[in-house]
């Protein structure tokens, strides 16, 4: 498994960095040029995240827009994440493990339940057992947002498979203690995300890993940026995204 | 999933409702629970992109992810539970001859098309756009909010082990329908897309989908 410690930030550039406990939901504002790196601290880590457009949150992260943009199921580095307005939300600028799944959605409160059994708050307290689906609802609504605004999600850190007969395959150990991914952003983005196990993860325990988040200056994509270039799709998408900039 | 084509048991001459659902138009009606959707390809090779939301809180509504996973498979056929985005079945396959049906592949817009084929491609007709339109006239207050992730009937869209999303030809021909029950009151949205028109290449034919109601 690559190591992070390969890929080392200059501490001048880091404007802020955060640990997030397993089971946690967080939300907060990324600006354009600002790069995102989420670690997985402990290996098998999931983030189920989206993004909306900061100044117009009726844009948003756009799953099928993504996949056939680029004729791919997956993400990873040199993909990028498509606004359903035909932009680039952010870029997966390096990533460390490979494969972060956007097909797999979200837990929530009946299936946590189903596989874990029942900690409620009145009994476990702060360890009481989150699930995806409710975690994001409640970012959201801090924005004047909610249900209809939860839209396909991502699952960093997490790996599905489809085999040729269409069925669905989880990959335990795609990412280990360490890994990381790197989301450079190329508009201001409001990002909502939960750190609660993948719906698939086959693991019995409720077990969410921790992550840590590491904000930096990247500065926004270049004209040979391997992002804009990896695709003439995805190179309409930056002419698409910095006209909203000039 | 079954791959296996099941054959309906109904009579679409007792049809409580039939619209031949023109071309590039928008369908949208309420479907009570217990009815049953038939959507039949009339020319063959045809797609219909499709939202479902709960009639009485459109806030529920058909989830694509919730739904394939569930199942364990990112087809849809005969079988296949709709989900909505609260868990809850809201339709069921229970008649396919066809065999497979897409719900990753999105339906598209005059964005994406700038993104997919060229910028100056933003003024082909687009489905998002229709359901924009047919969102506006049924006025109950649903936006752009309300476009999720839609299926996309008749549609051939295979992801291989490795990862990667092609759009292939269509596996529907002429005369070639799936049908479902409602298990809840559910408002259906649908367009008729012409598989190969949004690809500039390819000359748009008129040709017709059909939605019929049991």
């Amino acid at each position: 498994m690559p190591q992070s410690s390969a890929i080392e930030l200059d501490p001048q550039l880091v404007l802020w960095e955060e640990r997030l406990p397993g089971g946690a939901h967080w939300s907060g504002v990324l600006r354009r040029g600002v790069t995102l790196r989420v670690t997985d601290l402990q290996g098998g880590a999931n983030v189920s995240m989206l993004f909306y457009n900061h100044e117009d949150r009726l844009e948003r992260y756009n799953m099928a827009d993504t996949l056939k943009g680029q004729h791919t199921a997956f993400l990873s580095a040199g993909k990028v994440c498509y606004s359903d307005m035909g932009r680039v939300l952010c870029s997966v600028t390096r990533d460390s493990c490979g494969w972060h799944d956007t097909i797999g959605g979200l837990s929530n409160a009946r299936m946590v339940k189903r596989k874990y059994g029942e900690a409620r708050y009145q009994q476990h307290r702060n360890d009481y057992h989150r699930n995806g689906y409710d975690s994001l609802v409640n970012e959201l609504g801090k924005y004047g947002l909610g249900r209809r605004d939860l839209v396909a999600n991502l699952n960093l850190f997490s790996k599905v498979t489809v085999d040729d007969n269409g069925a669905l395959q989880f990959h335990p150990g795609n990412s280990g203690a360490g890994d990381c991914v790197d989301l450079r952003f190329e508009m201001p983005a409001l990002v909502v995300l939960s750190t609660c196990q993948h719906p698939l993860d086959p693991e019995p325990r409720y077990n969410p890993r921790d992550v840590s988040l590491t904000a930096w200056r990247s500065g926004v994509a270049s004209a040979d940026d391997p992002c804009r270039n990896a695709c003439p799709e995805n190179q309409r998408a930056f002419v698409n995204t910095e006209r909203l900039y000039v | 999933m079954s791959s296996g084509l099941v054959e309906s048991v109904l009579d679409p001459a007792g049809a409580a409702f039939r619209q031949v659902v023109p071309a590039g138009e928008p369908f949208m009606q309420e479907i009570r629970k217990g009815q049953v959707l038939r959507i039949l390809d009339l020319e063959g090779n045809q797609a219909v992109d499709t939202l479902f939301y709960s009639a009485a809180d459109p806030e529920e509504r058909y989830d694509a992810n919730n739904t394939i996973r569930e199942q364990g498979n990112i087809y849809l056929t005969a079988g296949t539970v709709l989900l909505s985005n609260e868990g809850n079945p809201m339709l069921t396959i229970i008649a396919d001859t066809c065999g497979r049906h897409d719900t990753l592949g999105g339906a598209c817009s005059a964005e994406s098309n700038t993104v997919r084929y060229a910028l100056d491609k933003r003024h082909m007709h687009s489905c998002r756009d229709s359901f924009l339109l047919a969102l506006a006239e049924w006025d109950n207050g649903m936006s752009k909010r309300d476009l999720s992730s839609n299926i996309n009937f008749f549609m051939n869209v295979p992801v291989t082990p490795d990862g990667k999303l092609t759009f292939e030809d269509g596996i529907s021909e002429a005369g070639r329908y799936v049908e479902m029950r409602a298990e809840m009151d559910v408002l259906v949205l649908g367009r008729h897309l012409l598989l190969k028109s949004e690809q500039p290449a390819r000359g748009a034919h008129d040709r017709e989908g059909a939605l019929a109601l049991d």
